[in-house]
């Protein structure tokens, strides 16, 4: 019962962190170079700028779920099952939800660069 | 990024394994875990990290941030080398190897890409008629 219950915590890490990316990054694509915000309008202005935005703390809520479902699953399983399934598996997914979420170019170079990476982080984790 | 992601990740896998298993029907005993120093460091390393993350995404593609930010793990190794005097043995260096390579690919990548909408950055009257 407690591995269904990992699993159920890997799926609901996975989907909720990215989710939570993809929100994240439109409303940091909306919002606009932070950097040349805060040359423009200050600090503050920026700040505010970045509090104002509804669709980001929706990507903060699916990130603060995945975060609390990966140590609901982390106090259950082995660091080494919950570190490379949801660590790597969301680098795959995040490529998907930007390709068809985003509408971003994920050519063919950065899919080869996300696989390199998830196998990467597959045998780190694992090791 | 690289610094904070790698060193919350830490802190957080460390205080989670001194705190006592969650039940599932006391899912509650979850923010329990709050009350941990190394639960609440690590908690403040990952705020650092979003800032940074947040940061790198309103001005680079999120399939170009998610890659890039793999090279945390490089970071650890290279710290649990030289600082801590760890062992990496062949199979640690061939994940190292992928992920460098990886994130070499991505590197040479325009970082913006697709149809961004414009920013929502609108500019005021009295700085037109400047």
């Amino acid at each position: 019962m407690r591995t269904l219950y990992t699993w159920l915590c890997i799926v609901i890490t996975v989907c909720a962190a990215t989710t939570g990316d993809v929100l994240l990054a439109l409303a940091m694509r909306r919002i606009g170079d932070l950097g040349e915000l805060r040359r423009r309008r200050g600090f503050l202005p920026m700040l505010l700028r970045v509090l104002s935005s509804g669709v980001l703390f929706a990507g903060v809520f699916f990130m603060a779920i995945a975060f609390f479902s990966n140590l609901v699953g982390l106090s259950w399983a082995d660091l080494s099952l919950m570190g490379p399934a949801s660590a790597a598996l969301t680098y795959i997914t995040n490529a998907l939800a930007a390709k068809f979420f985003l509408k971003e170019d994920v050519n063919r170079r950065r899919w080869l660069a996300t696989m390199f990476v998830f196998c990467g982080v597959l045998i780190l984790t694992h090791t | 990024m690289m610094l904070f992601g790698a060193g919350g990740d830490a802190l957080l896998a460390r205080g989670v394994k001194q705190t006592a298993a969650i039940d599932i029907h006391h899912i509650v005993h979850v923010f329990t875990v709050l009350a941990n120093p190394y639960i609440v460091l690590g908690i403040f390393s990952l705020l650092i990290f979003m800032w940074s993350y947040m940061t790198a995404l309103s001005f680079a593609d999120l399939s170009y941030v998610m890659p890039a930010t793999a090279s945390s793990y490089v970071f650890m190794t290279l710290l649990s080398i030289f600082w801590l005097h760890e062992h990496v043995g062949a199979e640690r260096w061939s994940g190292i190897l992928f992920i460098v390579i990886g994130v070499g690919l991505v590197a040479g990548e325009p970082h913006r890409t697709g149809d961004a909408p414009e920013p929502e950055i609108r500019v005021e009257p009295a700085e037109e008629r400047r």
